[in-house]
């Protein structure tokens, strides 16, 4: 361990970190612009120029590695004129239009210069003019603003994948553009807005709509994908400005999607706001006493055995439970969360949970992909089996088997259907070899591969393959990956019932073949409603008039998940808690305390009273949901052995359009422009 | 002055033709087997003791830069020629491909096997039409005649040349930028360190030299490292080609030994300055990189990397650039600012920024739209950029201003037309 002295304070650091990390152990800021955490070091801005005894030349601390004995000074004059002529170099061709720039208040080049740079300029000569390029509908440029830190370049090689960014031309005349000035064309492209320091990347949807002072910061959970990143949602006046990341080095690091970035002007359109009832093919309003009489007329006359609950793919585990709840007092038995009917083995947490966990990823040495396009289900995911697959020391082996978009690294494809899995385990592809050397393989089952009738057997068969396989002890990386936020929530807490899963019976068939008089949908958009009977009384409670709200014959609104504080479970069984952003529009209740009410109305007793009863029914019925921002770690159940496999199935993801996967994708504008835009051409 | 025996390049002036049996008989190839076999630490220890300095421009000693090469081989070890002459001024490099092949060619051998170099990158500047073709033919020859490839003069070392072209961008002459360009990216410099010695061509081992250096190697060793050091001045050994141009009546490249006065440069090899040595104005000795110099130092400066850093300018690739009295000194410079714009790579911010505040602040002062305090500040923006860069392009867009204002402060001041009110 290198001793070092800065500002003539000893200290002992790691080998191999740089100047600058250094200096942040010990608490002394070093400004920066083209520096950052999770990028390589470029080393270009020159703004970090520190004093290092034995050279004459300031040196950039970023880029120097730490040695025994370096003398370094951080606040000599010698190190505060270099500063003071890098900003001044900066700013000569900056246009300084502060005030009509969106970045302004939270800019990096503003902040330093405040403290680093001149009061004045003494460049008088003409300022360079760059024109603004067109990278789709989420990123606005201003590329006149642009400090050429090369972040956005970085960040497009490094993490995202994006190859279309680069640097043209040279000297002054360098633009950073999209060589064809072609859209850029990825599911995390809207980080390089955070990471441009200055404001030449901002958010489209954003532009001139509020200042970072005026913005009230909540920290909370995503719900768009099942990753569950976590991130900063920022409102003014009770309205969401914007969605933000916020570090979480276990899911997220420090990026989010674009649908998780973009898609919140979909809480705002097309809500249900009061309670509506369909007569003769029209809508029309209700009161809520009118609502509990209909709602009390159809529990009672239904029959049990053809009444049916879905409950939908983005649901809270507190409306789960207050839902599975009432429905159990009311002696109602019959429902279930998978809209899709995916295969899963009840009570074996193991068989649809991501085992590895996110972060796990970065020790495998194998990834085989089943029916599972990490891409569009998971790109926050896909982002660290990208980068695992670059800093992987030798060629990182990862296999596909099933159709997936095109994937941001190499992959070796097996088959289209699940023959794959059988060929790998009689050694008929050349990625067996691969896999019988893997130590730490990941094997992701995507729900592609587990909605189909041969879903079992596809299941069984890859266990049967993952068994085979030489596999250190403790590693559990048979994988299934969620794509929806609240699945993983509604299949701990066991919404659905035991009699249909044990049976294996077809529900869906059930609802589209009549058999259901009365079937009641919590915010559940994704069945076929073509099917649906028009003798079949649905009831859809929900946020969004969407799919299910346009077939219903009553409609109850609820509060959408930035409106409640909710526990979710993400892909990898961690619970999280979201933040209440805002107030229940046009008052509209909360779930638990709807089913609370109506219980009180029909004559039933739930077992709780608020929020917090309700929590700890939960947490005592159901221990896992407790360990907020935890994780048990599940080992793998005993397998069944699949006979004959002859499946051919072809395996395809469950999303076909990233953009749009759920009711508030589904309504925001700016995931249609996008999936116009993105959509189209590929 | 270098004696006729100790002349290195022969066919500098093309008296005989570049190829193969012609270079022979001048001495080339001869006994390159031998050299082999003394081995590599042999080598570079005698080249050490020649106390050859790099002729690039920065002037650090070759044997020293070969010795920081892994001792032990454990990837590949490449070396790089640095072909892609491009410092205005300076037009060696071309004449010792175009004329003296198979001495680089030579050296290549001999220094790849210096550092246990099985391949050898040429990266030459893509301008160079003839010397591309003459090189090409000549590295054919040498491979078909076994001086070259698989068993490399019967020595049973295996090594590759490979021609590389250049596309035209002066920064692709600093070493890091080369080898970026050579691996087909942008040719940016990159950060050092890591120096190529450890990280360089493909993350591997790397020697960047520079033509003539390497085309003095087979020389030095074939003749010995006391021959070589008794050329010369002491630190300063040997011989070197000096390309001499501008208002001279014979321009011209010439062989000299370093330390030679640049009056006698000037006055026997090129013609004198056109109008007499009394009509000289300036010298800019080492290419446009470097503070010229003005006549009262050119009477007795000797050209040699010591005595010209002492002057406050320096030897650089010794492209020598006179300039007589009826040159616009201003303009001159201002043209050099706006090369310097044109080639910066844009990279770092001080080169990126400030040199097109240069060239613009020097196309004002051309024009005398400015006031005496402006010559301040233009010194204060090249001293700004000088040392902040990540490569020497930088300083060597600041150097030329900088000369200028510390010889030639009081004839800029004269041009300026608005009157400083106090």
């Amino acid at each position: 361990m290198p001793k070092i002295e800065i500002d003539g304070k000893t200290i002992q650091v790691d080998s191999g970190i740089n100047i600058l990390q250094a200096c942040e152990l010990i608490g002394i800021e070093i400004p920066r612009f083209c520096y950052h955490e999770k990028l390589s070091i470029a080393g270009n801005c020159r703004m970090c120029l520190v004093e290092m005894e034995g050279s004459n030349k300031p040196v950039a601390s970023c880029a120097m590695p730490v040695a025994d004995g370096m003398k370094i000074k951080t606040k000599s004059e010698f190190v505060k004129k270099a500063r003071n002529g890098v900003m001044e170099f900066l700013l000569i061709n900056h246009p300084l239009d502060c005030p009509v720039c969106d970045q302004g208040g939270e800019c990096d080049l503003q902040d330093q210069a405040m403290a680093y740079g001149n009061g004045i300029s003494r460049y008088f000569e003409k300022k360079r003019a760059v024109k603004d390029k067109y990278i789709g509908p989420l990123i606005k440029t201003h590329m006149t603003r642009c400090i050429h830190c090369t972040r956005c370049v970085r960040f497009g090689e490094e993490i995202g994948g994006i190859e279309q960014l680069g640097a043209t031309g040279r000297g002054e005349d360098t633009e950073i553009t999209t060589f064809l000035e072609k859209s850029i064309c990825s599911e995390l492209s809207g980080n390089v807005i955070d990471l441009c320091p200055v404001g030449a990347l901002t958010s489209k949807p954003y532009s001139y709509i509020a200042r970072p002072w005026e913005l009230k910061k909540i920290d909370s959970i995503d719900v768009m994908d099942a990753v569950g990143s976590n991130i900063r949602v920022d409102t003014k006046a009770d309205k969401i400005m914007r969605i933000l990341p916020r570090i979480n080095e276990s899911i997220n690091e420090e990026w989010i999607s674009d649908k998780t970035r973009f898609a919140y002007d979909g809480l705002s359109s097309q809500r249900i706001d009061k309670p509506f009832v369909k007569n003769n093919g029209r809508f029309n309003e209700l009161s809520y006493s009118e609502l509990f009489l209909i709602l009390k007329e159809k529990f009672s006359n239904v029959k049990k055995s053809k009444f049916f609950a879905l409950i939908g793919n983005t649901v809270d585990c507190e409306t789960i439970f207050s839902f599975k709840h009432f429905l159990m007092k009311n002696g109602l038995y019959n429902f279930d969360c998978r809209q899709d009917n995916s295969f899963f083995i009840p009570k074996d947490r193991s068989s649809y949970v991501f085992n590895s966990t996110i972060s796990g990823i970065d020790e495998t040495d194998l990834c085989l992909l089943i029916g599972c396009d990490p891409k569009v289900e998971a790109p926050i995911l896909n982002a660290r089996i990208r980068k695992r697959f670059l800093n992987y020391e030798s060629q990182y082996p990862v296999g596909k088997i099933g159709l997936t978009s095109k994937l941001n690294y190499e992959s070796i494809q097996i088959s289209n259907d699940s023959s794959g899995i059988e060929m790998l385990l009689s050694n008929e592809h050349k990625f067996s070899s691969y896999l019988r050397k893997a130590k730490k393989p990941i094997f992701i089952i995507g729900q592609g591969a587990l909605c189909n009738k041969n879903a079992e057997k596809i299941f069984y068969k890859a266990r049967e393959l993952y068994d085979s396989l030489n596999i250190e002890e403790n590693w559990n990386g048979f994988n299934i990956l969620q794509t929806f936020s609240g699945r993983t929530g509604a299949l701990d807490l066991e919404f659905y019932s035991n009699e249909n899963v044990n049976k294996n019976t077809d529900f869906l068939e059930n609802i589209y073949n009549g058999s259901i008089n009365l079937l009641y949908l919590f915010a559940a958009d994704e069945i076929d409603f073509s099917k649906v009977p028009s003798t079949t009384f649905v009831i859809y409670q929900g946020h969004h008039g969407d799919a299910g709200a346009n077939r219903a014959d009553l409609i109850i609104p609820t509060t959408c998940f930035t409106e409640k504080q909710g526990i979710y479970i993400n892909v990898e069984g961690r619970p999280q808690i979201s933040a209440q952003i805002k107030s229940p529009i046009s008052n509209v209740m909360h779930s638990w305390d709807f089913f609370l009410e109506l219980s009180k109305y029909i004559g039933s007793k739930l077992d709780y009273k608020n929020l917090s009863e309700l929590r700890e029914l939960m947490f005592s019925k159901y221990p896992v949901v407790k360990n907020i921002n935890k994780i048990k770690k599940n080992k793998l159940q005993k397998t069944k052995f699949v006979r004959t496999f002859n499946a051919n199935e072809i395996l395809k993801s469950n999303i076909s359009n990233f953009y749009m996967t759920d009711v508030v994708s589904k309504n925001s504008k700016t995931m249609a422009e996008c999936s116009k835009m993105f959509l189209a051409k590929s | 002055m270098l004696k006729k025996k100790d002349i290195i390049f022969e066919n500098l002036y093309r008296k005989f033709s570049p190829y193969l049996s012609a270079a022979k008989e001048r001495g080339d190839w001869k006994n390159t087997a031998k050299l082999i076999k003394q081995g590599s630490n042999k080598i570079v220890e005698i080249i050490k003791e020649s106390g050859l300095r790099g002729r690039g421009g920065a002037g650090f000693s070759t044997g020293m830069k070969w010795s920081f090469m892994p001792k032990k081989k454990s990837r590949e070890h490449y070396l790089v020629i640095n072909a892609d002459e491009g410092e205005p001024g300076t037009c060696k490099d071309r004449d010792i491909i175009r004329n003296e092949p198979h001495k680089l060619i030579e050296g290549c051998l001999l220094s790849g096997y210096a550092i246990q170099s099985n391949t050898c990158y040429i990266y030459i500047r893509g301008e160079f039409g003839e010397e591309i073709e003459i090189l090409n033919k000549a590295i054919e020859e040498a491979y078909k005649h076994g001086l070259i490839g698989l068993n490399a003069c019967g020595t049973g070392w295996r090594f590759d040349i490979h021609l590389h072209l250049g596309a035209g961008a002066y920064i692709c002459g600093e070493e890091t930028a080369l080898i970026e360009s050579i691996e087909g990216k942008k040719g940016q410099p990159r950060l050092k360190p890591p120096f190529p010695a450890n990280v360089g061509l493909f993350g591997c081992p790397t020697t960047v030299n520079n033509v003539e250096t390497i085309a003095v190697i087979p020389t030095i060793l074939r003749r010995g490292a006391s021959w070589f050091s008794s050329l010369g001045k002491p630190n300063n050994t040997g011989s070197k080609i000096f390309c001499i141009s501008g208002h001279v009546n014979r321009p011209c490249n010439v062989e000299e030994e370093l330390g030679v006065p640049l009056k006698t440069l000037i006055q026997k090899y090129a013609g004198d300055v056109i109008g007499g040595w009394d009509n000289l104005l300036a010298v800019i000795p080492g290419g446009s990189s470097v503070p010229l110099l003005p006549k009262e130092i050119c009477e007795s400066i000797s050209m040699d990397f010591d005595s010209l850093k002492e002057a406050g300018s320096g030897l650089g690739t010794a492209g020598v650039i006179v300039m007589n009295k009826q040159t616009d000194i201003v303009s001159a410079i201002r043209r050099l600012s706006e090369f310097y714009k044109h080639e910066s790579c844009g990279q770092c911010t001080p080169c990126r920024e400030g040199t097109g505040w240069l060239m613009r602040m020097m196309k004002k002062i051309e024009l005398g739209d400015f006031i005496p305090e402006d010559l301040e500040m233009l010194e204060n923006v090249t001293k700004q950029i000088e040392g902040h860069t990540i490569c020497a392009l930088g300083d060597a867009a600041a150097w030329p201003i900088q000369g200028l204002l510390r010889h030639f402060k009081n004839e800029v001041l004269l041009r300026s037309k608005k009157h400083y009110v106090a």
